[in-house]
């Protein structure tokens, strides 16, 4: 049986054949597996990239290795010079760099379209400025290979449909009752409707086409859904054309909407939501700052490469690799030409340190939770704004009777700090482990995206929930420890502050365990903290 | 190239347009940052700004823009030439550009090709007396963001590496935009922005429905619509030429030069740059509006973009710097 989603992932690509310029192309999340394989077979072709090209590889530019060959300049083209489909894999590993090449090849408009396949996982995504373009985001979340039928796509020669004035304002007034900021969404969503208008041969669209093209490009961009009894009284609307529906009270947009929820399978509206704040959480913080590589940093001994333009060639080296062969090579021509073989050239290298992630892991539980969670928010926000000088990104986790939860992503912004930040859960018992558990888990995690994590573990009292969520004080503690002793291995930085009102011997026993300095700090506050925090992780 | 939206179609941001606007009349205001969020139209105001701008003379060439045969760099060998038309040029460094990319480096190709030593002049050159338009501002590496300070400071470039020793002069308005929720801007990057401004996706139903209305027209019929929005953008271009030549003989009250001071201590503002940037703006605000003096009316209009980036930031403090802007200007100029 044909999976709804995959007739619309169809539906995309027909709409993307007619009209590449005005959609830009579509974000398929999908696992490697049958699906997605069907998927590409249906794509048809185009130009293949991955992350990891040289801006040489996608510009074009001097081809370094057949202009030494041939002793005059030779250009090659890149693989963005000529306007077609690419195609980028594994795109939730681009680089912001990539991201902007890519956006900016796109809104040259000279015909480029992109579809780019994310294998990401949890929250690893494309950077926004990347998807914000792509006018369809499909996720291939729980299909199998019976649900995906392989489908022949027809060549397709249509011209877009028009578009009327009321069409427009109920895609607009849609967009913005599903929360999405972008106004590029309801412009996709127009041109959306006018392929899909087009795809049916019509001259106009149609409710059914508005449909679509909600269903398409809208609602997975929503970050919020309408819920069942909708907001009192929608704003005077001008009396609306829509003749044969005058006994409908509701706006045409709300119908529209509707309609195009209904064509939905309930299980996938229920994932949207969450998937959603995912992805609005990610793009901004999942992308780290590993740069180790050639331009910046310590300058370290040079290494023999194929020159590109993402390296810097050292010359001095390059020169003094092919000094010793030039009478070899010389042989019979005229003195005076040097000759510098590919084999010859050297490339810079270099170290730099890369930029730190503080994470808190803050004790939520008890009557006391909301005071300490304040001031660890207070003290994240003030090392937030002196953090630029030392670069360092700042994640919050809180544990309660919930378990551990991250409250705050990585991020190095102090507005969304705040804006995260706003409410803070507390109350309940203490799963010490379960929290420490999940900042290491983040520290790992971050440590994979080239950040230098450190943990700060603001505590009070003892632990009293093991890792399996039962309440047992002797089990907790030995869990905690068990966790604590894992980061011997990890060796992440960390600092244990015991907000408790006398020192806490489990807590200096945890420090202990958890290779990290203990600091009692009876009345900390966000300073005090902020304070320790600089004094300590420095 | 396609041909850039017009700068008079673009609906709403009139507080984005207007500081790109009176740093057209005076570029010595130092600059526009763009903050907000994604898809308002922060790219398309500044690529369709470059295509208002008057074209600027340069010698036939020069990879520097230089105005005269005599201000070219020894470097480019340039010792005739005629004056050519150009359009005001606006470069944009995008992320990740190395840095042989942004002040230029040793030209390898007449390095490998003739083996002479031969400098090729980067983004910065050809940015001199126009634009450079950083995308992602907040996102930029560190040792490029250094390097734009340093110029940004001296207005010149030096290039001392592969033993090129090369100097040339970089005198460019930086245009920066970029996301907050994705990373904070460097204070000493912040502060060499003349003018902030904070833009967001309009709420309102209809300015959005005519935002898509015109790129749908600019998309899809673009000949017509250019050809419909063509004396709007040449009328604003003109006004930008006539405030530019008002802008010299304009009068400054010696109340004006008061306010702006007494604006800048009431709000607590680091240095003398926010002053003198906000008297700027409020002439070229001014001139801009066909007065003969500068008015309260100007300095009410741009102290919010003059000023709201220099405060000294309280993290603590739950309203934002235009909320206190704002107050300021209620008490100052009551």
């Amino acid at each position: 049986m044909t999976h709804p989603v995959w007739t619309d992932a169809i539906l995309a690509l027909r709409l993307l054949r007619i009209d590449p310029i005005g959609l830009g192309g579509i974000w398929l999340r999908a696992g490697f597996g049958p699906p997605r394989d069907r998927f590409v077979a249906a794509l048809g072709a185009g130009r293949r990239l991955t992350c990891h090209m040289s801006d040489e590889a996608l510009l074009g530019g001097l081809d370094i290795t057949a202009t030494l060959a041939n002793g005059q300049p030779s250009y090659a083209k890149g693989l963005l010079s000529d306007p077609e489909r690419l195609i980028l894999s594994s795109a939730e590993r681009a680089s912001r760099h990539l991201a902007a090449l890519l956006a900016k090849t796109l809104d040259r408009r000279a015909g480029h379209c992109l579809i780019a396949l994310d294998e990401g996982i949890e929250d690893e995504a494309p950077p926004p400025a990347l998807t914000d373009r792509l006018a369809f985001h499909l996720s291939f979340d729980g299909l199998g290979a019976k649900d995906c039928p392989d489908t022949p796509l027809d060549p397709v020669d249509a011209r877009l449909a028009d578009i009327d004035d009321d069409a427009v304002r109920a895609l607009t007034a849609v967009s913005l009752k599903l929360g999405i900021a972008s106004l590029r969404a309801p412009l996709f969503a127009a041109r959306a409707a006018r392929a899909h208008g087009a795809l049916h041969g019509r001259d106009v669209t149609t409710d059914e086409d508005l449909e679509a093209a909600i269903r398409l490009t809208l609602v997975p961009r929503a970050t919020v859904l309408p819920q069942d009894p909708p907001e009192p009284a929608p704003p005077e609307e001008p009396e609306t054309p829509h003749d044969t529906q005058t006994s409908e009270t509701k706006p045409p947009e709300d119908q529209l909407l509707e309609a195009a929820l209904a064509a939905l399978p309930p299980d996938i509206l229920k994932r949207l939501a969450p998937t959603q704040r995912l992805n609005r959480a990610v793009g901004a913080s999942a992308q780290g700052a590993l740069k180790k590589g050639t331009t910046r940093g310590r300058p370290l001994p040079s290494r023999p490469g194929r020159a590109n333009s993402r390296d810097r060639i050292d010359l001095i080296a390059t020169l003094r690799a092919a000094a010793p062969w030039q009478p070899l090579r010389r042989g019979n021509a005229p003195r005076g030409s040097l000759h510098v073989r590919p084999g010859d050239i050297h490339l810079r290298r270099s170290q730099s340190r890369s930029d730190r992630l503080l994470i808190f892991a803050v004790d939520a539980s008890g009557s006391a939770a909301f005071n300490r969670l304040a001031e660890a928010k207070g003290a994240v926000e003030l090392l937030l704004a002196e953090a630029y000088a030392s670069r360092d990104h700042v994640a919050l986790i809180s544990y309660n009777k919930e378990g551990a939860e991250v409250l705050l992503p990585p991020t190095r912004s102090l507005v969304r700090t705040k804006r995260h930040l706003a409410q803070l859960p507390g109350g309940g018992a203490t799963p010490l482990a379960a929290g420490l558990k999940e900042a290491l888990h983040m520290a790992v995690a971050a440590r994979h995206k080239g950040f230098q994590p450190a943990l700060v573990l603001i505590a009070d009292g003892r632990a009293n929930i093991d890792l399996s969520g039962k309440a047992d004080r002797t089990n907790a503690l030995a869990d905690a420890l068990k966790t604590a002793r894992g980061n011997r291995m990890l060796s992440v930085p960390a600092v244990v502050i015991d907000m408790s009102k006398r020192p806490e011997p489990q807590l200096s026993e945890l420090a202990k365990a958890l290779d990290a300095r203990y600091a009692p700090m009876p009345f900390a506050d966000a300073h005090h903290l902020s304070d320790v925090v600089s004094a300590e992780l420095a | 190239m396609t041909q850039p939206f017009p700068f008079a179609a673009i609906v709403g941001q009139d507080e984005m347009k207007t500081a790109l606007i009176l740093t057209a009349i005076d570029p010595k205001i130092g600059g526009v940052l763009v903050f907000g969020d994604r898809g308002t139209g922060k790219s398309t105001a500044v690529r369709a700004l470059a295509a208002l701008l008057p074209p600027i003379e340069a010698v036939e060439g020069c990879p520097c823009n230089s105005a005269a045969v005599a201000d070219c760099p020894d470097w480019t060998g340039i010792t005739k030439g005629k004056l050519v038309k150009r359009p005001t040029p606006v470069v944009d460094l995008p992320l990740g550009a190395t840095e042989d990319r942004v002040t230029g480096a040793l030209d390898i190709e007449r390095a490998l090709t003739k083996g002479e030593k031969a400098f090729e002049a980067g983004l910065l050159a050809r940015a001199n007396r126009g634009y450079l338009y950083i995308d992602e501002a907040n996102l930029l590496e560190d040792h490029i963001v250094d390097l734009l300070l340093d110029v940004a400071q001296s207005g010149e470039n030096v290039v001392e590496r592969e033993g090129l020793s090369i100097r040339h002069p970089a005198r460019f308005v930086l245009v920066g935009s970029g996301n907050p929720e994705e990373g904070e801007l460097r204070p000493q990057l912040l502060d060499r922005f003349g003018l902030s401004v904070e833009v967001s996706s309009p709420t309102d139903i209809d300015q959005r429905i005519e935002v898509v209305r015109r790129r749908d027209a600019y998309e899809t019929q673009t000949a017509a619509f250019m050809k419909k929005w063509r004396a709007a953008d040449t009328r604003l271009r003109k006004k930008i030429l006539t405030a530019r030549a008002a802008l010299p003989d304009l009068e400054t009250p010696d109340d004006t030069l008061r306010d702006c001071a007494a604006l800048c201590i009431a709000l607590g503002a680091d240095g003398l740059r926010g002053e003198l940037t906000l008297l700027k703006a409020a002439r070229a605000h001014a001139a801009f509006g066909g007065k003969p003096a500068v008015t309260r009316d100007d300095l009410r209009a741009v102290a919010p973009s003059a000023l709201r980036h220099r405060l000294r930031r309280d993290p603590l403090d739950e309203a934002g710097s235009s909320a206190r802007v704002a107050k300021a200007i209620d008490d100052v100029l009551a």
